[in-house]
């Protein structure tokens, strides 16, 4: 069961939770998962296509992810929607 | 003048090359001239071109008549964006702003409205640039000219002129992307949170709060190579580009994108680039040289003019913050409020959102709020400089730290280290920190001879600050060829703008046992090599050195192969000590790398290896900048007298290049502290596009700028190498201010903190009496 | 096709003749007609000294002098800094201090600063960042330019 950290303007979504757990060996299940229990959540994810949607970044046990849906997760994982960011 | 104290680091214990000061193997070619850069292409029966810009920041574009330009002698070739298909073929769609080519395309040449003064609207090519230059101004543009706005605040209110009509606000997770729709129309782009705890109860707890509003206003990157571009788009449809950017491959997607050609029928061809600090990023020339090169037929060059360059590509945000934070009598922080208005420009896309996230980066607060808006105004399109959006937050924060110290009575530097982040406390948005070295720093500045010895004489005063920045990972590629004399060399994909050949090539050399000086590295073509992202956001030395250790290590494996096959023995048993391959069962049988490349024809054929990265652990920066100023209450005028810039580097590759770039982000710093600024006139109009009344730093205006380097290893690169190119710009402005305080007791505010500026503060504090 | 001015002049010790409009910088013709790109266009407007040559023995920004003023002159650009035998000393102080990153404007520095070292050998750290306050750089904050200027007047007094 991962851990999802629910950006602040997402938490109306998800009841004012700042963190819920969800299931999900993947990304995408993870997703699908977090959609099916918090309907709203995807939209805001994904592109039309299902995909991450572009200059999302999604860290992981705090570490950057380009696998995008591929990425395998752990257990216990921690799962963060956060900025991205250029560089200068 | 202190010399940079040379005492041995980490690095020179562990290793070998890694820590040492070699030449950089490009360094010839630019003490000679002969390096080529941007402007330097020269090719037969080349054109060249110039841009016709808009002479208002804010206007309609009813009709563009451009016959008397094409009928002028020498001129071959006239485009508007009409000769760009994206402009009609994809509706422009603001929410997307991470790199969307529609916007690009209408950032390079306006289709219907211009949105800034310097707003790109067609472009000449001709036998020279006095023609071209002649013809551009016989297009013929009729204008309805608008109200422009040009302030952040005013941008925001709600009866103000719309810049994109049909612009809503998002609220924004992410910055860059699609968020939620609020259905609202305005010039606010996206507003994006972040909420840890609670700050009202935080502040009930706080026996001392303090709250301060804060202004910028844009500045420029300043880099003194003005944009240059080259193209030659073949009959065969193959488009060429020569020019000099933070990326090829950034180059050459964007412009495929915007003319609506595969990447794989553009090759960017990388010129040696002078300068660019996130601002030869995004492209804007390139597409337009192409457009008119497939018209003329031959190739086109452009050079932007200096006015161009301030006019015509984007500076960073101004902004508007407010910045509030309480603590309690033991200095330990419990609450803070950040709210932070930052102008993109014509187009939605500041760097607000790193800023949100890093202002605060150095504290463990519990209870944060942080609201980040994103205003678009009739300023030009804003491009990345140097820590993007962080060097404002951080004005705003470190100068509300420095005041609640004041009024807690606890020495600034005792303030910051009750409240240093360390390893596994959280950002604001709720990450974890990995392995840090905060407090290492703020240690270092404690013990550093410049914060033990007293300053004194009139009006003289000390100030110190914190800055943060999440350095970038993205992708590399690096290929390694062996030599048959041992050397080998290095093609990579990262353009060289701060010496990064001279410290990727150490870290090939350092793995196969070499000398730096055996390493030739180059920068490849987009043909020629792995796709590498930009130059920029601090990766290079990092991301790209770990794919040149990637493929170092394959040769390794590839030549302990070829040692077996010698010693009639399994790879396995073939140990690699100081450059020679030596076998485990006999330890008689040893063998350099140079005797094995000698004979790698003979023993299986050329030795060569490609590698990427992707890392994953990105190591983050902190730093610290801690000046000494005298301010002349006559003029105003604020004299730098001592700086020194401190910083985690995590372990320092090429020290002088390290030192090189700390030093020169703390000058930006300053120059963005006291005397940069986009002076606009009521019509929009920037009144001092050039390097004289645009004031950068001279080496008059500047002491020795002294370097204290802090090695708090990587785990997330095999020699604790962390991203070092940005994080020093971050704190000056705030060091500069403090120490404009404790000089003269006034507390500035807002940027720059020019002569008439600091004169009005003091005037008003005798008025005040204080 | 305008008409052309012809111009006699020396360049890094070659005796030179080019054809050029009127209305051309020096920086232009250097550049665009002789091919001797090493001297490098900032501003175009003498606020930078990317463009500084040595002219008859005064340093000067190339962009504010035209291309027909330098009949008869002598010019010295970057390209001719280095000699047959080596590296003029500021040009192997420059890098071995690292006194540059992305190099633009270290031709318009290393021009500029040898001829300070020609007239006064032993200038110290004020005067250097005085005489080189017309050169902008962007990218080193200077430390290391002054470092290495100093560095090469030492060897040019030692080789008095």
């Amino acid at each position: 069961m991962a851990v999802v950290f629910v950006p602040s303007l997402l938490r109306k979504l998800t009841g004012g939770a700042e963190q819920v757990t969800v299931p999900g060996a993947t990304l995408r299940q993870l997703i699908r998962n977090l959609e099916e229990a918090y309907p709203g959540m995807a939209q805001s994810l994904l592109d039309d296509s299902g995909q991450l949607q572009a200059g999302i970044a999604v860290a992981i046990d705090g570490e950057t992810n380009h696998m995008g849906l591929l990425e395998r997760l752990r257990e216990d994982s921690e799962i963060h929607f956060i900025p991205a960011i250029g560089g200068g | 003048m202190t010399t940079t104290v040379e005492r041995p680091t980490e690095s020179q214990r562990r290793f070998k090359v890694i820590g040492t000061r070699p030449i950089r193997h490009d360094g010839l070619g630019k003490v000679t001239g002969a390096d080529r850069y941007g402007a330097d292409v020269q090719l037969p029966g080349m054109l060249h071109a110039k841009m016709l810009r808009s002479p208002h920041a804010h206007a309609r574009i009813k009709k563009i008549d451009t016959s008397k330009a094409e009928a002028l002698p020498g001129v071959k070739a006239v485009v508007t964006s009409r000769d760009l298909p994206i402009i009609d073929d994809k509706p422009i769609d603001l929410a997307e702003t991470l790199g969307n080519p529609r916007v690009l395309a209408e950032n390079a040449l306006a289709s219907s409205k211009v949105l800034y003064k310097g707003h790109a609207i067609a472009a000449v090519a001709a036998t020279s640039p006095h023609i071209a230059e002649e013809a551009a101004e016989l297009i013929e543009v009729e204008y309805e000219v608008l109200q422009p706005v040009l302030d952040v605040r005013e941008a925001m209110k709600k009866d103000a002129p719309l810049i994109h009509e049909k612009l809503t606000t998002h609220e924004v997770q992410r910055r860059f992307t699609r968020g939620d729709d609020t259905g609202v129309i305005s010039n606010v782009a996206s507003h994006l949170q972040f909420k840890q705890g609670d700050v009202a109860d935080g502040f009930s707890r706080a026996d001392v709060v303090v709250e301060r509003e804060f202004t910028t206003v844009p500045v420029h990157q300043g880099y003194i190579e003005p944009q240059a571009s080259t193209a030659q788009w073949a009959p065969d449809g193959h488009l060429t580009i020569w020019t000099s950017s933070q990326g090829s491959f950034g180059i050459r997607d964007q412009t495929a994108a915007i003319l609506g050609i595969p990447q794989s029928m553009v090759k960017v061809v990388p010129m040696e680039i002078g300068g660019g600090f996130g601002g030869k990023i995004g492209t804007y020339l390139d597409p337009v040289a192409a457009l008119l090169s497939k018209k003329a037929g031959l190739p086109v060059k452009i050079v932007m003019t200096r006015k161009e360059v301030f006019e015509g590509t984007g500076p960073t945000s101004g902004s508007y913050m407010r910045c509030k934070i309480g603590a309690r009598r033991d200095g330990t922080i419990t609450a803070a409020e950040f709210y932070l208005a930052y102008g993109a420009g014509a187009f939605p896309g500041s760097p607000v959102g790193a800023g949100a996230m890093y202002g605060l980066a150095p504290y463990k607060i519990d209870n944060v709020l942080i609201d980040a808006y994103d205003v678009v105004l009739n300023n030009p399109k804003v491009a990345a400089y140097r820590a993007p959006g962080t060097p404002q937050a951080a004005f705003a924060v470190e100068s509300t730290l420095d005041e609640l110290a004041e009024k807690l009575g606890i020495e600034p530097m005792e303030f910051r280290l009750t409240n240093a982040v360390r390893e596994g406390d959280r950002q604001v948005n709720g990450i974890p920190f990995g392995s840090v070295g905060c407090v290492e720093v703020e240690e270092a500045i404690k013990n550093h001879p410049h914060y033990r010895t007293p300053l004194n004489g009139a009006n003289r005063g000390r100030g110190v600050a914190m800055g943060f920045w999440g350095n970038g990972g993205m992708q590399s590629s690096a290929t390694i060829n062996v030599n048959t004399d041992g050397t080998i060399s290095l093609i990579t994909g990262s353009v060289d703008i701060g010496g990064t050949r001279v410290a990727v090539a150490m870290q090939a050399a350092e793995v196969l046992g070499l000398a730096a000086e055996d390493v030739v590295p180059t920068v490849g073509d987009t043909n020629a090599v792995g796709w590498t992202g930009i130059t920029g956001g601090s990766r290079t030395a990092f991301s790209t050195g770990i794919a040149a250790i990637t493929a170092a290590e394959q040769i390794k494996r590839t030549m302990a192969e070829r040692a077996a096959l010698k010693w009639e023995t399994q790879p396995e048993d073939i140990e690699f000590e100081d450059g020679v391959f030596v076998s485990k069962m006999n330890r008689e049988d040893r063998l350099t790398f140079k005797e094995i490349a000698a004979s790698m024809m003979a023993t299986g054929g050329p030795i060569t290896a490609s590698a990427s990265s992707n890392p994953r652990q990105v190591g983050v920066s902190f730093a610290a900048t801690l000046v000494d100023v005298e301010v002349d209450r006559e003029t105003g005028k604020v004299q730098i007298l001592r700086a020194t810039a401190f910083q985690d580097v995590g372990m320092a590759v090429h020290p002088s290049y390290v030192e090189g770039q700390m030093q020169g982000g703390t000058v930006q710093g300053i120059g963005w502290a006291l005397n940069e600024e986009y002076f606009f006139t009521d019509d929009g109009t920037m009144a001092n596009s050039s390097f004289l009344d645009y004031r950068m730093p001279t080496s008059l205006d500047l002491p020795a700028i002294d370097t204290e380097i802090i090695e708090v290893p990587n785990p997330g690169h095999p020699f604790g190498v962390r991203g070092v190119g940005e994080v020093s710009i971050v704190a000056p402005m705030a060091a500069v201010a403090n120490a404009i305080h404790d000089a003269v007791g006034i507390r500035m505010t807002s940027l720059p903190m020019s002569p008439g500026e600091v004169l009005k503060a003091l005037d008003e504090q005798q008025r005040a009496g204080k | 096709m305008s008409l052309k001015i012809h111009v006699r002049t020396t360049v890094n010790g070659e005796e030179t003749e080019f054809l050029c409009e009127g209305r051309q910088s020096l920086l232009e013709a250097l550049r665009d007609i002789l091919g001797l790109t090493g001297t490098k266009e900032g501003c175009n407007d003498g606020n930078c000294g990317a463009c500084t040559i040595n002219l008859d023995g005064r340093i000067v920004d190339s962009c504010l002098v035209l291309a027909a003023e330098a009949e008869g002159k002598t010019i010295l650009t970057i390209e001719g800094v280095a000699s047959i035998d080596g590296l003029h000393p500021l040009q192997q102080s420059f890098l071995e201090q690292a006194a540059l990153q992305c190099g633009i404007c270290t031709p318009g520095f290393i021009v500029a600063a040898k001829a300070l070292l020609e007239q006064e050998p032993d200038a110290d750290e004020h005067r250097i960042r005085h005489w080189l306050a017309g050169n902008l750089c962007r990218c080193t904050g200077y430390d290391k330019i002054i470092r290495a200027v100093l560095d090469a007047g030492a060897v040019v007094r030692g080789a008095k």
